[in-house]
């Protein structure tokens, strides 16, 4: 068994989720999207912990995780206030901060 | 020549220049408090002055080695340069302090009475005495820092006098003329002084004169010609006379003291105290004698055009200081007898001067001849000194002029060379034109039918003006004859300019004081011939000969001022304007437009659309990643 069909899949994950974030507008959605990312990224760093045989990237995964947990938390209040004062939750519609 | 340290009351010559100083200070800062004595201080600071003057002159004369030096203190030191302020007391000082000083009380005194009216009068006497002040300055700077020191200072005094009456907008041009070909001038006597410092690390008298003559002989004239430029602003020759009959503009004691008995020849002052210079460079003698040479010629042609009483009186002293310039140019053979012309000069145009006003007093302020005529029976004081400077300065034999003036031309003549012929030649011919254009002036003035404007009722001025014209009158009777023959000037000088050699003379002195005579009465009579014989006028007539309309331009020197320097530097201006305007401003305010443009253009990129941005930072993400494989594989 080798390591690479976990990177492929890695690979997967984040197109996924990149894409998501480039097309969908709904703030939940993309907001998602990023967790995939984050997470396709722990899967590379996990693997390669197991290649090199370290726990670096292990460690490492630990940290994504605890900041994304912490972003979560940020990032779904503000998602709740843009919602609260426009009635939409799409990210098109909060495009005040421009030239 | 040693000069020694002063003792005595010659220690003490810095009050000379302190006392005037002084009392300008106090009327200037006393301002209205001091309006009603104001007059009395500034006429008893300079009587003081002279009384001093006359005091310090007494012991000069009783030395062995009548040249004193009075150190005051260090004006500059800075590495090189290390000017010493201090005083020269020596002969030739000495006559300028006592001229300055008691022509200067004499018309403090006389401006008593005719600027009694004038609610400004204070003032008056406040730039008066720091005219003195600088004057005094001028003559016994022991230095050409010192002497520049005050030779701006009667500039600016000049300037002050002439605008004293400001608000008319012709004495505020007048002013601001003679400050600005003043100007020119003073930058020929900064760059001489220039000169001196960088060739011989000095500029005090005795520093400069000891060893000038290390120098080549092209920087000597260099110098020469300098300082005759620096000459030439401060005593209206040509090219820069313009300006002073424009001073007329002034107060007529102003015209009196500085723009015909002091200030003017400060000019003459300088080329005489330069005398160790000028002896060493041939060629510079020889432009001095030039353009004195043609000043005074042009001097006389506009005198006669003129009928502004006191512009043909100051064309006359723009042509008498000519013969002053002709006269030191000639050389040792030459310094006293334009000094002494000097001296004379300063008697009798003072007391012409004094007269006009007294004059003008009567007729109320009404300068155009043509509008005189027959005030010799009103006005008979002013008349008969009047008429004894008239005949002084047009040579009449046996008063100041005569001597004075002879003396110049037989030392041009003696000279034996084709210069000495021509420039002799247009100082006779000029002698001529003097006579007549002072005739002139005398037939307009105080003969013929009275042509006087409506409501006009002369009458004499006060003693407090006559006295001080009657000093002068006999002054102009016999300074002449006093300074060449009785009380020699040559002698009183030696120590200055040396031993007076015998001349041989090409032409006998008397052959040339009876052609001289017979010239000038040759003038008087075409002057009777032209004006006295018949009714003068009442307005200038306007069909006249080139000649006459070229001399009432005064030789067209403001036009050809005005053509050569003022509209083509207006065009420089106009072009630099245009350039600041154009091309520098154009390339700050146009960088300042395309970063303002272009950041605005830029800042459309902020679209506000998240997404946008997320596709920005994926976009710069790949491109990171692409560049880093590449090398890594490279």
């Amino acid at each position: 068994m080798t390591l690479t069909y976990y990177l492929v899949l890695a690979a997967i994950l984040f197109t996924i989720g990149a894409v998501g974030v480039l097309v969908r507008r709904n703030a939940i959605v993309v907001f998602m999207c990023v967790e995939l990312m984050l997470n396709s990224v722990n899967l590379t760093l996990v693997t390669f912990a197991r290649a090199t045989g370290t726990i670096d990237g292990q460690i490492m995964a630990f940290f994504v995780m605890v900041v994304a947990a912490a972003e979560v938390v940020v990032g779904l209040a503000i998602i709740m206030s843009i919602y609260r004062t426009r009635r939409s939750a799409s990210v098109d519609d909060a495009n005040l901060l421009k030239y | 020549m040693d000069v020694l340290p002063a003792e005595g009351l010659l220690a003490a010559s810095w009050l000379l220049i302190a006392l005037p100083l002084a009392g300008a200070a106090v009327l200037l800062l006393g301002g209205r408090r001091t309006d009603r004595w104001g007059h009395l201080l500034g006429t008893a600071t300079v009587v003081a002055a002279f009384v001093l003057a006359l005091l310090c002159t007494f012991q000069l004369a009783g030395l062995d080695e009548p040249s004193v030096g009075v150190d005051l203190f260090t004006f500059i030191s800075a590495g090189d340069l290390d000017v010493e302020m201090g005083l020269l007391y020596d002969p030739l000082s000495a006559v300028f302090v006592l001229l300055i000083t008691g022509v200067g009380s004499l018309i403090h005194i006389y401006s008593i009475g005719y600027m009694a009216h004038d609610p400004a009068r204070r003032r008056f006497f406040a730039y008066l005495n720091l005219f003195v002040a600088a004057m005094l300055l001028l003559v016994l700077g022991n230095s050409f820092v010192a002497l520049y020191v005050g030779w701006e200072g009667v500039g600016l005094a000049s300037y002050l006098l002439i605008a004293f009456w400001y608000t008319r907008p012709a004495a505020a041009t007048a002013a601001k003329k003679a400050f600005i070909m003043n100007r020119v001038g003073d930058v020929g006597l900064a760059l001489a002084i220039f000169l001196m410092f960088a060739q011989l690390g000095t500029t005090s008298f005795e520093g400069v004169f000891g060893t000038v003559g290390t120098l080549a002989g092209g920087t000597i004239t260099a110098m020469g010609l300098l300082l005759l430029l620096g000459a030439c602003g401060k005593s209206g020759q040509f090219p820069l006379q313009a300006w002073l009959p424009d001073a007329m503009e002034g107060p007529t004691p102003v015209s009196a003291l500085i723009h015909a008995a002091t200030m003017v020849t400060a000019g003459v002052y300088l080329i005489a105290r330069s005398a160790p210079i000028y002896d060493l460079t041939e060629t510079a003698r020889t432009v001095v004698m030039a353009i004195g040479a043609l000043t005074l010629l042009i001097g006389a042609i506009a005198g006669c055009a003129y009928d502004d009483i006191k512009k043909v009186l100051a064309y006359s002293t723009v042509s008498q200081i000519g013969y002053m310039f002709l006269a030191v140019g000639l050389g040792p053979a030459g310094y006293v007898a334009g000094l002494a012309h000097l001296l004379a000069h300063g008697f009798f145009k003072a007391g012409l001067f004094l007269g006009a006003g007294s004059v003008m007093h009567a007729m109320n302020d009404q300068v155009d001849m043509r509008r005189y005529g027959g005030l010799w029976k009103k006005l008979p004081v002013t008349f008969v000194t009047f008429g004894l400077g008239y005949l002084a300065l047009i040579g009449f034999p046996f008063l100041a002029g005569y001597f004075t003036k002879d003396a110049i031309i037989e030392a041009t003549f003696d000279r034996d060379d084709w210069l000495g012929w021509t420039f002799g030649g247009i100082a006779v011919l000029a002698a001529g034109l003097t006579a007549f254009y002072m005739t002139r002036l005398m037939l307009m003035t105080f003969f013929g039918r009275a042509r006087w404007e409506d409501g006009v009722h002369p009458h004499e001025s006060p003693a407090v003006m006559t006295v001080p014209m009657v000093v002068l009158a006999v002054g102009s009777v016999f300074s002449g004859a006093l300074l060449v023959s009785i009380f020699p000037l040559s002698d009183w000088m030696e120590p200055v300019f040396g031993e007076p050699e015998e001349a041989a003379h090409v032409i006998a002195p008397a052959t040339i004081g009876i052609a001289l005579t017979a010239i000038m009465l040759l003038g008087v009579l075409a002057a009777w011939l032209f004006v006295g014989r018949r009714e003068v006028p009442v307005t200038a007539p306007v069909r006249v000969s080139p000649i006459t309309r070229a001399a009432r331009h005064g030789l067209y020197a403001d036009a050809v001022n005005e053509s050569l320097f003022m509209r083509p530097g207006q065009w420089l201006t106009r072009a630099l304007v245009w350039v600041d305007n154009r091309g520098v401003d154009g390339a700050v305010n146009g960088l300042a437009a395309t970063l303002g443009g272009s950041s605005s253009r830029l800042g459309r990129a902020q679209t506000g659309f998240v997404r946008t941005y997320a596709l920005g930072m994926l976009g710069g993400a790949v491109l990171v990643a692409g560049a880093l494989l590449a090398v890594t594989a490279g």
